[in-house]
């Protein structure tokens, strides 16, 4: 199974919502220490709207892939649906199963988005 | 090589380059295993009936087998799960014993998890000073003086107490001058302990634990061709008769009152319970197998990972950056590399080479202290065993372009 798919490797070489001057006012950061993953989101919110998203991410394709799909996703979707998601998503974005090991990779930057999202709670 | 392995039969388009992770299983320690499970699976040390005796038998045959490969007596060799149990033994057994607060105890920067964690969560709770050896400029461990020979005497003085060291890094490959160390400790300190963590020179190297002078070996059978759930601890006869019990229970006792327990001499001190009766019959005979076929294959071995190496300077040149201290101008060593890949993230080049059957290993193989002291995040690791031959570093370099162009 070669999750190194046109979709994956597009995201990864042509990241959306990148800045790496994303700075820290209102950014969450997620690192993994045990590979080097890490990544920074940031949301903007219109009453229980995400609105705009920034992020920035280093590390493995799939982390750099999923932190720039899951801020896509994330835009125009309210506070709430995006609170309730699992890892469940993972599989849906992408369109392949990860396995465990490279799922973590995916889920810092579903963690860091929620974190985000929490700060306006 | 590859025929004595059953896994090739049953996944023939494997290339492993993973065994210092673990190896994989010759027939004849699988058969032996089965053997004891289907015909004799008896408990030891107790039964009078044929079975029993013969589990026995075998069981403390095998231990003879391990302290005649390690050139050591039966009864300094105690089984345990493995070389991490054995560490864990010996901190708990010996540490808390002999070693109270302001101590100094010495490792490297370059241990496996196991050899430095036990150490180090020691000198928390007793108040220890910690001292770590670094690498140098050449990534060897930090003991050579300015005309290149082995002078331990900056850091391993009269107050150095214990001194935790690996007699080959998993990390880096090269062996460490152990016997050379060893020497120079006792003559700078005669009272000093010195723990060697063999778990991957007893694959590529002789241990003589006698000709080392050392006062505590280990190693885990699962990276020579034995089985997981076995390891030696080798300590010293005088050692191991002042040490603690590590875990209590039956099999470890002369004799048990309700008010006070009386506990066996060493080995058996160490070996509660039941142990992995079939494991270390394993042991074994991967013990008899390794014998029988290393010195055979060491040169070819090391001869493929010199191929391996030059192909990976030629055609990745300015792709890779390549970690290892095994020497190419000697056939000692373990015969392993670490890699960075320029741009492209260690689990992202394991993943690529795993969906082409192509096994290596990514991260920091249980050595965090020694990869952010290089500067590394996380690094890919390409390591052979007996069954490593050419057709397996061509798959290999074949995988690596598909990352090159994956990644063009």
């Amino acid at each position: 199974m070669d999750i190194y798919q046109e979709i994956i490797l597009d995201h990864y070489k042509h990241p959306r919502n990148f800045n790496k001057e994303i700075g820290k006012q209102d950014t969450v950061e997620v690192a993994n220490h045990s590979c080097g993953d890490k990544v920074l989101m940031k949301v903007k919110l219109d009453k229980d709207s995400v609105t705009a998203v920034e992020c920035f991410a280093e590390g493995c394709v799939i982390s750099v892939a999923s932190a720039s799909i899951i801020s896509e996703y994330a835009k125009g979707k309210s506070k709430k649906e995006l609170l309730e998601l699992d890892s469940g998503v993972i599989k849906t974005l992408f369109g392949v199963q990860l396995s465990p090991n490279r799922l973590k990779c995916a889920l810092i930057s579903l963690e860091a988005l929620q974190r985000a999202l929490q700060q306006y709670l | 090589m590859k025929r004595y392995f059953p896994i090739f039969t049953s996944q023939p388009d494997l290339v492993y380059l993973d065994s210092a992770a673990t190896a994989l299983k010759p027939k004849s320690v699988i058969d032996a295993m089965n053997d004891y499970y289907s015909n004799y699976s008896s408990n030891i040390h107790r039964g009078l009936y044929p079975i029993a005796e013969k589990a026995s038998e075998r069981y403390e045959s095998a231990r003879t087998t391990v302290a005649d490969f390690l050139h050591a007596n039966n009864d300094e060799i105690i089984f345990t799960h493995g070389a991490t149990e054995s560490i864990n033994l010996l901190a708990y057994g010996f540490g808390r014993e002999a070693l109270q607060k302001g101590d100094e105890i010495v490792t490297t920067i370059m241990e496996h998890h196991a050899n430095f964690v036990p150490w180090q969560q020691l000198a928390f709770e007793l108040g220890l000073d910690l001292k770590i050896i670094d690498v140098d400029e050449n990534l060897r461990l930090a003991l050579y003086d300015k005309e290149g020979k082995i002078d331990i005497s900056p850091v391993i003085t009269k107050k150095t107490k214990l001194f935790c060291v690996s007699m080959a890094s998993n990390v880096l490959g090269g062996e460490n001058p152990i016997k050379e160390i060893i020497a120079q400790a006792r003559r700078i300190n005669p009272n000093i302990v010195v723990v060697v963590d063999a778990a991957q020179s007893v694959v590529h190297a002789t241990v003589d634990v006698k000709d080392l002078d050392c006062d505590f070996l280990v190693f885990s059978g699962h990276k020579l061709y034995g089985p997981t759930g076995i390891g030696v601890l080798y300590g010293k006869k005088d050692l191991l008769g002042n040490m603690f019990p590590f875990l209590f229970g039956g099999d470890m006792v002369e004799d048990v009152e309700v008010d006070k327990t009386i506990f066996k001499a060493p080995p058996q001190r160490f070996e509660a319970g039941t142990p992995h009766i079939a494991g270390a019959i394993g042991l074994a005979e991967a013990i008899v197998f390794y014998k029988q076929h290393t010195h055979d294959h060491e040169s070819r071995i090391m001869a493929i990972f010199k191929a391996l190496i030059s192909r990976l300077q030629t055609e990745f040149k300015d792709d890779m950056t390549l970690y290892f201290q095994t020497p190419l101008h000697t056939n000692t060593g373990v015969p392993l590399v670490v890699f960075t890949y320029n741009n492209v993230h260690a689990h992202d080049v394991a993943q690529i080479l795993a969906q082409q059957n192509i096994a290596v290993r990514a991260g920091h193989h249980c050595a965090m202290p020694l990869q952010k002291r290089l500067g590394l995040n996380a690094t890919t690791r390409i390591s052979l065993g007996l069954y490593s031959d050419m057709g397996d570093i061509e798959k290999l370099v074949e995988g690596l372009h598909v990352i090159k162009k994956t990644f063009a």
